[in-house]
Parts: C-alpha cells; structure tokens; sequence
C-alpha cells in the first residue's frame, strides 16, 4: 500500500513538474477545523502564508478541513501531489501528521502547537505562557480595582495554559488583586461565540473587573466589545488586535503563527530546512506583547519599564513561568 | 393501488433520483455564478468518491457513520418520534466504545472486544436517549426539544471526562491513549479477500452497519414490537385503545434509537482514530436526520442515502482539494441544497408524478 502511494505520489510530481521548474517548492497549507478566516489562530497561518505569497511570487495550496478523517487524507493528497512543505496547523493533526509523515520520508512536514518526533518533521511550540505573563502583568498595573478577568474560549488543556500564565503575571504584580476566570463553552463553538463572550465580559465587569484578557478565538472579539463599550480594557490574543478598539484594548498577546509559517516556507526555499523541535518563547520572539499607536496612551513610561524589566528576566531565566501542561495544574 | 398512491418503484426510487437531481441542477447553477464549470465540477465529484479504489473507500466510510446516525432517526420516525439528540448519543456511544477497548486492548484479539464495544456504544448511547425518552412519555416534554438539549450536556461532560480523567498526562490534546491492536478494527480490505481501499479507513463496520439494517428490517416490519411502534407512529390514540402502552413504545424506540446512534462511534473511534477524542462526530448525527428522510426510513433507502452522502462528503473534498475556489462552505452549501430537495421538499415533484401515474393507471392494462 505504501509502495502504491509512493508510486502515485511519483506520478503526481512528474505531472506536476512543468509547475515545479517554474516555482521551486510547492508549499502547503491544512488548517484546523476553524477556517483560514477564524480571525485568530488559523488566520494567523493564512497571514504568513500570503506574506511570503506576496515576497516570493510562489502560490502555495492550501485546505480547510471538515472533519477529523480529513486530516490524513488531506495531508496524504497534499504529499502525494509533490507539495512541499506540508505544514498542519494545529495540535489535532498530530496522529495525522505522523502516520503520512511515515509514509512520505521526503517529504517535509511541520505541525504547529505540538511535537511529532519525525526526521522530517518539523514542530513549532509556543511558550503562550510567558507572553500571558507579561499581559497579566500588564493587566495589574492598569487595573485600578485590583480586580482583573480572563474569558477562555473551549476549557481544554491549551486555554488553561493562558489563563495560568496570565494569572502568575497578575498576582506577581499584585500580590491580593483578584482573578475572575470563565471558560465559555465545552465545544468548538465556543471559539466562536462572541455573543458569550460578550455577556461573560459584562458579568466580570458587573463584578469589579476592569481589565479583561481573552483566549478565545473570536469569541473574544465580544469580549473587547463589552470592555470597550463599558469603557474597562481588554486583552486581545494570537493576532494584534489593538486596532479593533483603539484605546480601549490595553494590549494584545501575539503568538506570532504567521511569522513562524513564513520562515518554514522561507526555510524550504532557501534550502535550509531544518527538522525538530521549535519552541518559541519571549526569547525567540515567537510570542510578544504589542504596542502601537493605538495602545500607547494607555501604557504608561512606569509600565513598560517592568515589562521590559519581566521580559528580560524571563529570557534569561530569572523568572520562571509555570507551564500548566507540565504539571496539568495551575498553583496560582 | 389506490387513488394518490404511487407505485413503490417511483416512491422509493424515482422520487428521490429527480430530487437528488434538481438539487445538482441548482449547485451546478451556483458553481457557474462562482465562475467554474460545474460539468467539471460534478465529473471531480463523482470521480473522487467513485472513480478511485480509495475514494470509494472513503465514501463507505463516511457511509457507514450515516447508516447508523440514519437508521437511529428512522425508527424513532416510525414511532412518530423525532430523535435529533444522533449527535449527542453517539458522542457518548464512543465513550463506551473508548472504555471497552482501553479495558481488553491489551489482553485480548480485536474479536474478543468488539462484542464488548458493540454492547457499550448501544447502552451508553441508548442511556443518553433513556432520559429524554422517559420525559417525554411521562410529562410531555417533546423529544426535539430535550434531544437536542442533550447534545450540549453531552459535549459538555465529554470535554470534561476528557480534558480532566481521560486524557494522557503532560500531553495537550483532549483524548485518550491511542488503542493497541486489540482495540483496533481491522481494514475492510483485510476482511474481504481482493478488495483494496488504498488508505481509506473503511473497515470492519461497514459490515457491522449492513447487519444493523437488517436486525432493524426485522424489528420494526417482522415482530410484534416494530407492529405496535408503527401502530403508534401512525394514531398514537388508535395505538392506546388497541392496548399499547404509549410509555412502553416511546422508551423502547428511543432506547434503539440511541443504541444505533452509539454505534457510529464504533466505526470512528475503534474503526479509524483507536482513540476517543473531542467533537469526534462533528455532524455526523444531524446529517443522520436528512439520510432518514431521504431514505424514507427504509433499511435499504437508507444505504442508498448513506452512500449518496458517503459520495457528497468523499467528493466534496475532492473537489475543495482541486477547485481551490470551491471552499468547504461551498460544499456545505451543495449538501445543504440536497438536504433541502430531499428532506423539506421531498413532496414538490409528487402532484406533478400522481397526475402522470394517474393517467397511466387509469389506462386499461394491455392483456394483464
């Protein structure tokens, strides 16, 4: 059966060649069940890919999944049909990924959010909790109630991850502020629920927050509507998403899917592909926190001086961000 | 036959070919408004689920997810119930799949857990449809209602079973540990000596799926039970006064019911993923009610409704995958036409068929 594949994928690249001579490498792209519009994570991934799209005038394909039997077989038809790099947004993939990776040693792979430990494959992590740390700690300085909120969007290990570090942020910061947490939903949809969102932003507000951050796909969207409307801050995440409501979104955790999409597509043209594990943190400016014009009325000389101060100390390990998936718990 | 009666030929099989037509007609129309060739668009479609030994495979696949989700819903139809809780009773169904198979993996030969399995994804879909069903018999709370708020509790408690007990520590993905081969299904293509579905995960279930057709055929139009349920479907008051207890139908029914929804789980989890994981159904149960009703609730309308799904689900990627412009929500939009020609407006080509048969029949037959 794989001899057959390996024979198809064969007949596939001699079609394909009279494209291939014209353009290098055929990169492509499977995005998550969200879609490449998600306006967060899967979008972050279009973002890149048309970026180097727009650099290097290569096309690249790419797929939006239905459902979970399409991950291998949209991997597989991708593979087989020459392209080259493959990369699958989203942990979902990962037992996808492996079992065509397998089948397909030369062709190269990349899987964002999770580990796949292939010779051709490439995983790209996200140290999402030092950027929240900086956020949270953002968050307590801003807060003038002392009391801060984080609106998650699905409850699964990944959302917590988040709010953990967030919380770490905040309460080193501000040792008796108070945290109020929701997670909206225990589906899909909850990353899509701005409505939710919006009504879990009122209730934190309605309690004394004023200063809420959102992992929660565009369910967030809601919630910096509802802070800006009540005239409190939000948080936004993934993407920057100061300019939705300038002045009103205190700052955005980016994690920066584009840019690492890019470099591998970049990566593949340039012939330095490389395999292994890509852990992204503060260091490695795979996350970040953002200022631009739009938030930089609301971040005072005092604010940024200890971000900057908390920054360095994580890069340099002074200051140790819990990682919620090594223990699966959160201590703050 | 009588007078507004059509042959069973055009009933069952011509009816649904113009309505499965007349909604390729108006896709084909939508495909032409975004700027493709629907000739060819069709020609990919039907190559990609037909054309290649893999894509057939992957069109019985997904058939044999929408054989069981669609019988589910048919035998509630013929209790006059509408069970649209498939999707929530078969998340729980692959929950005792996931149980059986993490309990014998490692102990015993596939054979020896699939009866194991088998009996988990029936009791526990059946329990998801146990309560709904006991509301309804005794306080009237109609099942579209409760079924469907029942999906929700089911999401909810399976993303807590699953992110909090189930999932393997340290690692971020909401599922459970990957089966070893005494919780995997073999492939159909191992089964059936000379067939070859490439890579497709089209396996054992299929057949499991066939048999539950039959086992349906006989329940509901060969014992007394599937008499009384069709009595009740058909005048629930002529059902009570013939001495059928309304309590005992609606309870049983929605118990089969939501046994053949779990089962589509057997076909996911211990078929193709050998693993439980989250949101795994993602529509299969809903598309189930559009099977059914194309099917007309017949065991055998249902394979042919399955399959025609199988078709639009296999060649709809197909088509995503070569027609760039085509986005999945197209494809939605394509399944979506069918659903309507053949579920809402099964009936619009009826009038038109009654006069044509009408006029035929009321010919005198030559020498007959």
């Amino acid at each position: 059966m794989v001899m057959k594949s390996v024979i198809l994928g064969a007949a596939a690249a001699v079609l394909l060649a009279g494209t291939a001579l014209a353009q290098e490498i055929q990169p492509a792209v499977v995005y998550d069940l969200g879609g490449k519009n998600d306006k967060s994570f899967n979008e972050a991934a279009f973002i890149g890919a048309e970026k180097f799209k727009a650099e290097t005038g290569i096309d690249y394909r790419d797929f939006e999944i239905q459902n979970d039997s399409q991950r291998e077989q949209a991997l597989r038809n991708f593979a087989r049909r020459g392209a080259n790099p493959v990369i699958a947004i989203g942990f979902l993939h990962a037992n996808a990924l492996e079992k065509v990776a397998k089948e397909f040693p030369d062709t190269s792979f990349a899987i964002v959010d999770m580990v796949v430990d292939l010779p051709n494959v490439r995983s790209i992590l996200f140290k999402e909790h030092e950027g929240s740390y900086i956020v949270g700690k953002l968050a307590a300085m801003a807060s003038e109630s002392g009391k801060v909120g984080f609106v998650g969007g699905m409850d699964i290990q990944l959302i917590r991850k988040f709010a953990c570090g967030y919380k770490q942020g905040v309460k080193e910061t501000k040792a008796d502020a108070e945290i109020f947490e929701n997670m909206t939903g225990s589906t899909g949809a909850a990353f899509n629920d701005p409505v939710k969102g919006g009504e879990l932003a009122k209730s934190q507000i309605d309690r004394g927050a004023d200063v809420i951050y959102h992992a929660a796909g565009a369910t967030g969207l809601g919630v910096l509507q509802a802070a800006a409307d009540a005239g409190k801050l939000g948080i936004g995440v993934d993407s920057n998403q100061n300019a939705l409501h300038p002045g009103k979104v205190l700052t955005s955790m980016l994690k920066r899917v584009d840019v690492a999409v890019e470099k591998a597509f970049t990566d593949a043209k340039d012939g330095k592909w490389t395999s292994g594990i890509y852990s992204l943190g503060l260091a490695e400016g795979g996350v970040d926190w953002a200022l631009d014009d739009n938030n930089k009325a609301l971040i005072t000389e005092e604010m940024k001086s200890a971000v900057d101060q908390a920054k360095a100390d994580i890069i340099s390990g002074k200051i140790a961000v819990h990682d919620y998936m090594a223990t699966e718990s959160c201590p703050f | 036959m009588t007078a507004g009666q059509l042959p069973r030929w055009v009933d069952y099989g011509l009816m649904p070919a113009l309505n499965v037509a007349a909604a390729f007609l108006v896709s084909g129309l939508v495909v032409l408004l975004i700027g493709e060739n629907p000739v060819e668009a069709v020609k990919v479609l039907v190559w990609g689920s037909l054309g290649r030994n893999e894509g057939i495979g992957f069109t019985l696949f997904y058939a044999t997810n929408f054989i069981f989700t669609g019988l589910a819903v048919a035998i509630a139809f013929h209790a006059g119930l509408f069970n649209i809780g498939g999707e929530g009773q078969a998340y729980l169904g692959g929950l005792g799949v996931a149980l059986a198979c993490l309990a014998l993996d490692r102990y015993v030969p596939w054979w020896v857990t699939l009866p194991f399995a088998v009996l988990g994804a029936a009791a526990f879909g059946a329990a998801w449809a146990f309560i709904p069903a006991i509301l309804q018999a005794k306080r009237g709370s109609h099942v579209v209602i409760t079924t469907i708020m029942f999906n929700f509790i089911a999401a909810s408690l399976m993303v807590y079973l699953l992110v909090n007990l189930l999932s393997k520590r340290g690692s971020m993905q909401p599922e459970t540990r990957t089966f070893e081969s005494g919780g995997r299904l073999p492939l159909l293509q191992d089964v059936l000596p000379g067939t070859d579905f490439g890579s497709a995960p089209v396996n054992f279930s299929f057949l499991l799926a066939l048999a539950a057709c039959l086992l349906v055929w006989i329940v509901v139009w060969r014992t007394r039970l599937g008499y009384e349920i069709r009595t009740f479907g058909a005048n629930p008051v002529a059902a009570v006064y013939a001495g059928i207890s309304p309590l005992r139908i609606t309870v049983v029914t929605m118990l089969m019911s939501g046994g053949l929804a779990g089962m589509m789980a057997i076909n996911e989890i211990m078929g193709s993923q050998h693993r439980l994981l989250i949101e795994f159904v993602s529509g299969y149960g809903f598309v189930g009610i559009a099977v059914a009703l194309m099917g007309r609730a017949h065991p055998v309308g249902i394979v042919f409704a399955a399959v025609l799904f199988g078709m639009l689900y296999q060649g709809g990627a197909e088509l995503a995958f070569e027609m760039p412009t085509i986005t999945r929500d197209m494809i939605v939009v394509i399944q979506g036409l069918v659903i309507l020609f053949a579920g809402a407006l099964e009936h619009m080509f009826r009038p038109a068929l009654l006069r044509i048969f009408g006029v035929l029949a009321a010919r005198p037959a030559p020498a007959a």
